[in-house]
């Protein structure tokens, strides 16, 4: 029980990582932001049996990773979460699909199976990349870039009081957990006939808290706006961080360079 | 608002699961006043507090500070002037560092960068946590959290101080610190707490609630001496005004 409680707790693990002082944290959260919907778009714009091309694709969060010196195993756990839907999605793929697709020259695999992949991929990416942007920027700071783009304030808003909600309510689950299970004598899990009123409670508990966190924010000036103090400027660094995977991902969007290495390679 | 009087008529207050916890409560403080708001756990302490920063709205009667009425529309002004400590100091810091939670309330009012910073690293350096600054707010012990839930308060330099039990969960070295702290704050404050030896030491006027409403309102210094009042409503009297446990000498008071 202790266990999943530390788990829960580790929810705040990526505002903690934001915190940190690497290149990629100091680079202007605008420029990562906007980097980020580029690489979305064109990770989204890949039709189904476009498989090979993505590849090259996988290099940016990896790079990312590496140089924002971010643990991978915590980042792996909060993919398992989502990696239901994705592999949901793409199901029936390989059933229906059987047209065969040639991958390389020398091998060939359903369409089926492509496409399942390529929905694996772009899932894993995508999500990834999401992650990624968090653990370098800070939820409060990708709210500002935001703001920046004229993003109206309402939905800002909504973001982030829904992200502080989900650690409240996390925050409520552990300590309700905890208490259950000291005076359960130590059964195994929580009982099911225990379920609802448990559940019951935790819904209330956490809307008087988020309520309670809410009204101390406004009594301290709150009108709408999250300020995370001084603005940096952008600089040229961040541009050409911009303009440097822009093109990297532009060039990756209409030359397949797997393919283009494979048949130089098969000289074909 | 030069002078913040607060005024408060038969404030009546009922929690919507019907429970009563205001029952007609009349006060006025004046500027500067230091007072002290005892009584037993549930007789509507926090709930009077709330109604001084607007978080709750009575059913009937009105409150206002500085000659304005505590209504939804001047909830900024009065906020700007009164700065609240919660009972829970969890409910009060939310992001992801100390120094972030303290510089909330500054930068919510535009002040520029270095101000900020000044104001932070003053008020956390009054509560003694200076050295906290840059750990995250739900890692620290209970009593740290207090000390950072007050900075946050401190850094808006209110002109009224109202608090909810400050003194609980800190040790006695922090618990001193803070009273050295507010003897020095000249302005108004507002003190719900348990800890009488501290209302004793801080405040000259105490007001005792049961009930929902003001059973008196007075002289700390008479208020607390009164074994039998005290004993009405639940409370003791001050270590500091009973008599010496071990040599049984009443002390002078
Ligand atoms: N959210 C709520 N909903 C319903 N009733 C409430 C709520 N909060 C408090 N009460 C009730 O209102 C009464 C006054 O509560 P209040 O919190 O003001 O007491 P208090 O004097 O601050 O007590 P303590 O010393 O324990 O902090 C109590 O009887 C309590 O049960
Ligand atoms: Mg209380």
């Amino acid at each position: 029980m202790s266990n999943m409680i530390a788990s829960l707790y580790n929810i705040r693990l990526l505002d903690e990582l934001a915190e940190k002082r690497t290149i990629i944290h100091n680079i202007h959260p605008l420029i990562k932001v906007l980097t980020t919907c580029v690489y979305l778009i064109v990770v989204v714009s890949f039709n189904k049996y476009e498989l090979s091309g993505l590849l090259p694709l996988v290099f940016y969060p990896v790079i990312i990773i590496a140089l924002a010196d971010i643990p991978i195993v915590p980042l792996l756990k909060r993919m398992l979460v989502v990696a239901p839907f994705i592999i949901g999605i793409g199901l029936f793929n390989p059933l229906f699909d059987h047209s065969p697709m040639v991958v390389l020259p020398w091998i060939q695999i359903s369409g089926g199976w492509i496409s399942f992949f390529s929905i694996l991929l772009k899932g894993v990416l995508t999500i990834l990349a999401a992650l990624v942007l968090i653990a370098t920027t800070g939820m409060t700071r990708i709210a500002a870039a935001l703001g920046m783009m004229r993003v109206p304030r309402v939905f800002i808003l909504q973001l982030l009081l829904t992200y502080r909600y989900i650690s409240v309510l996390i925050e409520e689950v552990g300590r309700t957990v905890r208490a259950y299970s000291l005076r359960s004598r130590g059964e195994k899990g929580i009982r099911f006939s225990d379920w609802g009123s448990l559940t019951g409670q935790l819904l209330i508990r956490t809307l008087e808290r988020a309520q309670r966190v809410y009204h101390s924010m406004c009594c301290r000036g709150f009108a709408g706006d999250y300020n995370v103090g001084s603005e940096k400027r952008i600089q040229i660094g961040d541009i050409l961080y911009f303009t440097g995977w822009g093109l990297y991902f532009v060039v990756i969007r209409y030359f397949n360079i797997p393919a283009a290495i494979g048949s130089l390679i098969t000289g074909v | 608002m030069s002078h913040h009087i607060i005024q408060a008529n038969n404030l009546k207050y009922t929690y919507p699961d019907g429970r009563q916890a205001l029952n007609g409560v009349t006060f006025q403080i004046q500027h500067g006043e230091s007072v002290g708001i005892v009584g037993a756990n549930g007789a509507g302490k926090s709930t009077l507090l709330m109604h001084l920063v607007g978080i709750l709205f009575p059913d009937e009667g009105e409150i206002s500070v500085g000659e304005v009425p505590v209504i939804k529309k001047t909830l900024p002004v009065i906020r700007q002037s009164v700065g609240m400590v919660f009972q829970d100091p969890d409910d009060q810091l939310f992001m992801t560092t100390v120094y972030d939670d303290v510089a909330f309330g500054p930068r919510n009012y535009k002040l520029p960068e270095g101000e900020v910073e000044k104001r932070v690293k003053s008020s956390l350096e009054t509560v003694g946590i200076l050295h906290l600054m840059d750990r995250p707010p739900y890692k620290l012990s209970g009593g740290e959290k207090r000390a950072a839930a007050i900075a946050t308060v401190l850094a808006m330099k209110p002109d009224i101080l109202v608090m909810d039990e400050p003194s609980s969960a800190l040790d006695p070295k922090s618990r001193r610190r803070l009273i050295t702290l507010l003897k020095r704050f000249t302005h108004t404050k507002i003190i719900a707490s348990h800890d009488l030896d501290m209302v004793l030491e801080l405040c000259e006027r105490t007001i005792i609630l049961n009930n929902g409403q003001i059973i008196t309102d007075g002289t700390t210094l008479d208020i607390l001496a009164n074994e039998e009042l005290m004993e009405k409503c639940g409370l003791e009297m001050p270590l500091g005004l009973q008599g010496c446990p071990v040599c049984g000498a009443k002390k002078a008071t």
